[in-house]
This record gives C-alpha cells, sequence and structure tokens, in this order.
C-alpha cells in the first residue's frame, strides 16, 4: 500500500516536473525564436493571395503594405488593398500589443471613412482565404502558452517542435504545432488544430530569405485546409528592411491618404 | 450657372493652394517623380416601387446609370498630389436626378505633422451608424438617396496637424450647394402642386457665406474621441409653409458643437454622438448613442454577425428631414468574409412615439474581379401624420445594381 503510494507520489512528481520542463523549453524557444527577430525595425513589401479551391480553379488578391515595430510592445501595420478592383483603395491600420485587444481601423473610400473595427473576429477567414485574421497578425509570445515536444526533422532541416495555446477565447484553435529551425529559430511549419482538437490547416514555410543579414522571411506561404481542400498561397515580393517610417505614418490622416 | 460658379470656386481656391507650397521651408526632394492611378466605376440600377405614386408625373420604374471617376497623381514621394473624384447620374425620367458633381478636387501638401489641402474635399466625422449628427461640413445628396452616405464636395482651406496629443483640423470655407431634391417626374419628394419655394439665406453672403470649422480628435488606447465646431450656414435647410401658402425654404446660421466618443472591449464598440445647435431661431440638442456587438465566425462558419442598436433624440422633433427625433434603430450586419466578399446589412427604425417604422436591407456581392451586383429594399410602415415621412408614405422602393470597377 506505501509502496504504491510512494510510486504514485514519485510518479506524479516526475509527470509534474516534466510538464514544467516542457512549459519552461517551449517558452523558451519562442522567446528565443522572438529575441533573434528584435529589433527589425521596419519594412514595406508587396503580398499577392493565390486561393485555390477543390477543383484547382485559381483567383488573386494584391495587396502591399508597411509595418513599423514599435518598441516593448507589438507593432503598427498599413496594408493596402490593389486587386479585385471592387476593393481597391480599401486600407486598413492594425496596432497589435503584447497583451490585451490589438487596435485596428479600416478605411473606406467610397465614404471617407475611417471606421474602428472590433478585434473579436480573429478566427473567420481573411477574404475567403484559408487564412483567418489570427494567422495574419504578428503572434507575440505573450498571446499563446507553450509546451515543448521534441527534436524532429522537418522539410529536412532540424527543428524544435513546440507546442503552443492560444490564451484569447475567441481563437479558432485549441492548439498549434509550431516546428522551429535549430540552426535560426524561424518557423518552417505550423499545424492548426482546431476547438475539437482536429487538425484543421498546415502552413508551411519557403524560400527563406535573410534581410539586414540577420532577419529570416519566408518569400512563400502557403495554407493546406485540410477540411475543405482548399489552399491559399501567399508570394512576398518587393521585401525593404530599414525604410524611414515614423509614427504620424501610422495616423488616421496616414490611413486616409494611403495608396 | 452654380455649377459654373463652383468650378469657379475651386479652381480660385485651388491657386491659393500654391502658396504653402511656395513657402515651405522642405528638405529637398530628389526628383520629381509623378504617379498616376485612374481607377472608378460604372454602374447601372433598376429602382422600382411597388406602391402607387401619390403625386402627379410620378412614376414606378427607374433606370438609371452612374459613372464615378477617380484620377489621383502624386509627386515629391507622395508628399504632393491632386484628388479628383467625378460624379454623375443619369435618370431616365428625373430631369434633376440627373446631375453631376465634383465630389472631391483637391491639391494636397504633407508635411512632417501638417496637412494643407485646397479645393473641394469629402470630410467624414462621427462614429455611430444610423444617424450622423456631429457630420455637418458638406451638403448631402439627397438625390442619392437619404441614408446620408452621398455627400457633395466641399470647397475648402482645410489644415490638418497630426501629433501626440491627436488630430487637430481646421477648415475654412466659403459657397456650398443647397440641397437639391428630386424633380417633378422623381419618386421620393413631397407634394409641389405647383408652388415654387421661396429660397432664403439668413447670411447676406446666401451660399458665399464664409465658414469655419476646427476639430481635435485622438484615439488612445480603445478609445477613440473627437469634439468639434462648425460655424456657418447650415447645409440642410428649415422648411415652413406660411399663413398666405408660401413655401420657405430657409438656410440659417448656426454654432454648432459636436462632440464624439467610441469605446472598444473585446466584441463591443460603445459609441456616442451629442451636438448642441444655436441659431437665431432655436437652440437645440441632439444625441445618437448605442454600440454594435459582434460575433466572429458564428458556429465556424466563417461569418461575422454584427448586432447594432442605437437610440436618437433630437430637440427639432417633426423639422427633421432625417426623421430621427426619437427613433431606435436596430440593425444586423453580415460579413461573410468569401471570395465574393458577401455582405448584408438590415435594419429597422421605429419611432419610440408614434410607433412610425422605417426597414432596410442591402446585400452586395463581387463576380469574378471587377464587378458588383447589390440589391437593396426600403420602406416605411405605419407612419404618423406628423412625420415628414409620410409624404414620401408610398415611396419604398427595391433597387438592384449592377457595377463594373476599373
Amino acid at each position: 500500500m506505501i509502496k504504491t503510494i510512494i510510486k504514485l507520489a514519485l510518479g506524479l512528481s516526475i509527470l509534474f516536473s516534466a510538464t514544467a520542463f516542457g512549459q519552461d523549453r517551449g517558452l523558451e524557444i519562442a522567446k528565443k525564436a522572438e529575441e533573434v527577430d528584435n529589433g527589425w525595425g521596419s519594412n514595406s513589401n508587396q503580398l499577392k493571395m493565390t486561393l485555390t479551391d477543390r477543383n484547382g480553379r485559381k483567383t488573386t488578391r494584391q495587396m502591399h503594405g508597411y509595418s513599423k515595430e514599435v518598441e516593448g510592445d507589438g507593432d503598427m501595420s498599413m496594408t493596402i488593398f490593389d486587386t479585385p478592383e471592387t476593393v481597391k483603395g480599401t486600407a486598413s491600420m492594425t496596432y497589435t500589443h503584447k497583451t490585451g485587444d490589438d487596435d485596428q481601423w479600416l478605411f473606406m473610400p467610397a465614404i471617407d471613412r475611417v471606421k474602428r473595427i472590433s478585434s473579436s473576429s480573429k478566427s473567420g477567414p481573411f477574404m475567403g482565404s484559408e487564412f483567418a485574421f489570427e494567422d495574419l497578425s504578428s503572434q507575440e509570445v505573450e498571446k499563446y502558452t507553450f509546451k515543448y515536444m521534441s527534436e524532429e526533422k522537418m522539410n529536412g532541416v532540424d527543428c524544435f517542435k513546440v507546442e503552443r495555446f492560444p490564451i484569447s477565447k475567441t481563437s479558432g484553435y485549441k492548439r498549434n504545432i509550431v516546428w522551429f529551425n535549430k540552426m535560426n529559430y524561424r518557423p518552417e511549419k505550423i499545424e492548426f488544430y482546431d476547438r475539437k482538437n482536429e487538425l484543421m490547416k498546415t502552413l508551411t514555410f519557403s524560400e527563406y530569405k535573410q534581410y539586414s543579414s540577420k532577419y529570416w522571411r519566408a518569400s512563400v506561404m502557403e495554407m493546406i485546409n485540410h477540411r475543405n481542400g482548399k489552399e491559399t498561397r501567399l508570394d512576398f515580393t518587393n521585401l525593404k528592411f530599414d525604410i524611414e517610417l515614423t509614427e504620424e505614418d501610422f495616423s488616421q490622416n496616414a490611413l486616409k491618404r494611403a495608396k | 450657372m452654380n455649377k459654373i460658379r463652383f468650378v469657379l470656386g475651386v479652381i480660385s481656391i485651388s491657386l491659393v493652394g500654391l502658396v504653402p507650397n511656395i513657402i515651405a521651408q522642405e528638405e529637398s526632394v530628389d526628383e520629381p517623380k509623378f504617379k498616376k492611378k485612374v481607377t472608378g466605376l460604372f454602374k447601372g440600377d433598376y429602382k422600382y416601387y411597388p406602391k402607387d405614386a401619390l403625386y402627379d408625373g410620378q412614376h414606378d420604374e427607374y433606370f438609371s446609370s452612374l459613372f464615378q471617376p477617380d484620377i489621383y497623381i502624386e509627386w515629391k514621394k507622395g508628399k504632393r498630389l491632386v484628388q479628383f473624384t467625378g460624379f454623375s447620374r443619369i435618370d431616365q425620367h428625373d430631369v434633376q436626378r440627373s446631375h453631376a458633381d465634383i465630389r472631391e478636387l483637391y491639391y494636397q501638401a504633407i508635411f512632417k505633422k501638417v496637412e494643407v489641402s485646397v479645393g473641394a474635399k469629402k470630410i467624414f466625422w462621427g462614429v455611430t451608424e444610423s444617424n450622423h449628427l456631429v457630420d455637418v461640413v458638406n451638403q448631402l445628396d439627397v438625390l442619392e438617396g437619404f441614408d446620408v452616405e452621398q455627400k457633395l464636395g466641399q470647397p475648402m482651406v482645410h489644415v490638418s496637424i497630426d501629433k501626440k496629443w491627436g488630430t487637430l483640423d481646421i477648415l475654412a470655407m466659403t459657397y456650398f450647394r443647397q440641397m437639391q431634391f428630386p424633380g417633378i417626374e422623381g419618386r421620393g419628394r413631397p407634394d409641389f402642386g405647383g408652388i415654387v419655394p421661396i429660397i432664403t439665406f439668413e447670411s447676406n453672403m446666401e451660399e458665399y457665406s464664409p465658414n469655419f470649422a476646427i476639430r481635435w480628435s485622438h484615439n488612445w488606447k480603445a478609445f477613440d474621441f473627437g469634439v468639434s465646431h462648425f460655424y456657418g450656414t447650415s447645409r440642410v435647410p428649415v422648411f415652413t409653409i406660411t399663413e398666405d401658402f408660401d413655401f420657405i425654404v430657409l438656410y440659417e446660421l448656426i454654432n454648432q458643437t459636436g462632440l464624439e466618443f467610441q469605446a472598444s472591449h473585446g466584441a463591443m464598440i460603445w459609441k456616442a454622438e451629442v451636438i448642441h445647435r444655436e441659431s437665431k431661431r432655436k437652440t437645440i440638442t441632439a444625441a445618437t448613442v448605442g454600440g454594435e456587438f459582434t460575433f466572429g465566425n458564428v458556429f465556424m462558419s466563417g461569418i461575422d454577425v454584427g448586432l447594432i442598436a442605437e437610440y436618437n433624440y433630437d430637440d427639432r422633433g417633426a423639422e427633421l428631414i432625417s426623421a430621427l427625433n426619437d427613433d431606435f434603430f436596430f440593425g444586423t450586419r453580415l460579413a461573410f468574409n468569401d471570395r465574393q466578399s458577401s455582405d448584408m446589412i438590415g435594419g429597422i427604425i421605429l419611432d419610440r412615439t408614434n410607433g412610425t417604422l422605417r426597414y432596410f436591407a442591402k446585400a452586395n456581392r463581387r463576380l469574378g474581379s471587377s464587378w458588383k451586383m447589390s440589391f437593396e429594399i426600403s420602406g416605411f410602415d405605419n407612419i404618423d401624420q406628423d412625420e415628414f415621412l409620410y409624404l414620401l408614405r408610398n415611396d419604398g422602393f427595391m433597387q438592384f445594381s449592377l457595377a463594373k470597377y476599373f
């Protein structure tokens, strides 16, 4: 009897320490990944989004934008839609925060109105694509809890496999599994599991390029939705770092002017 | 004649716009590089009024077309620009509704924290959905409907300063266009019965009276604030009928102070607008308060459902064209987040005291990448005889539109 209790206690303590270890290690890796990316400053890019349906039919959307790192917080970003023609000139501005809700505004050129957007609908699809709003917003460490899983080879490179759990109740996911490149901590692949813990989508990063001889950015991101068989591919071009951006470039006036 | 004066006004003010350009002590910007963007849309509308016309000359079906070109030219890396947005509508029956306007034609110079614009602009102030009390700079294009989203261009000199403490907007204006109403063959009008309205202005400079406006606005964390003041001729006239049955349209001089407030908390956005407005004739207070709650990605369908509730109060009572004197607004907004960007908005406006009910719904869907199809219905029920809307009681309609964007 006593032996059983001791065994149980021992077992439990090992279990607990292992869990604690998993949390610490997972968080450590995620923090490291954020740290190596710190100081990126500012950038601008063009983005082509290609949506492929089950029958292989493709439609595209084009947009461009710029963003600025905010020290000690998230970042400020501006996105301007170029196609489809019906939304041309629509612009959105987002301030992401490490904690609390992000701030977001939309400029609608047809009525010259800037509107605040509620930060609730993060799990919905972005413009009919397989990317949810939350997949595209900045993924601060503070927005998740982490658990280290193992080391694993992914896309031919050695990776840390880390599980992360969104803190936000409005997230569409119960958990994600992220493969971080062991060399440089850039993400290679993410699996998204829905609230019922079923694999929903897989995101693969490829054609990585290094900027300012430090920051790695994938030129291609491909999201496959396992549920509906649809795919969305993002092609980033013209990515430029160290561009001159000040806070005035992210004001309400700047949003109205954004072209 | 008015249109020519308007164009001259715009051109003369545009010339003044060169001044800040000349006096500016700017960092030297490299070679001037012009960038041009031409966009716009063509639209065809079919409008059907199911109820019989109340007044002579009106029809049940109307075809009309719209052309809205947009030209944007920038140079000095976007620090100087010219924006033009034209507008023209041709209506099958109503000559008055066949109209053109310069929605925007302005020159803008951007300095570090200061933006100077000269020319005709559209200015939007405010946060609420069912009513735009604070938004008084531009004349409304009521020929395009009473939903107050369509505005005529307003000539102005506009200076906007962006600082840590917020944005300060200063506007100096002269000239505005009178509110235009549908003609004899148009729906959505009262009975003219051959009466010619007598147009009067409180200012002896009539449409040319100098108008000024100033606004401070700021977004801080989850809050947006705005405080504004407008002095000048009210864009919305007051209608009175004298003992001799003369129909008087009065454009009075007003001083209006407005407050706007918006707070976002998770899925909820709270909104409020309050105005205090003084004229020789009367002093009034009006407010719109409410909020919008969004259920994001309902049942994992990808659809966002917004619920909007607002209450409108206005001292002006029955003289309001908007008829929002003591009215609730309940609405819902659906964003399907699909490939065709389908969306829908619908709602009812209910007068708390007399039960007058208005309802509307609008739906949009993109076809391919550059076509958009829209369907709209709008109607009334149980309209009280004291409401201005009583004169339009049979003018509920349905409309189908197809637009091509370029």
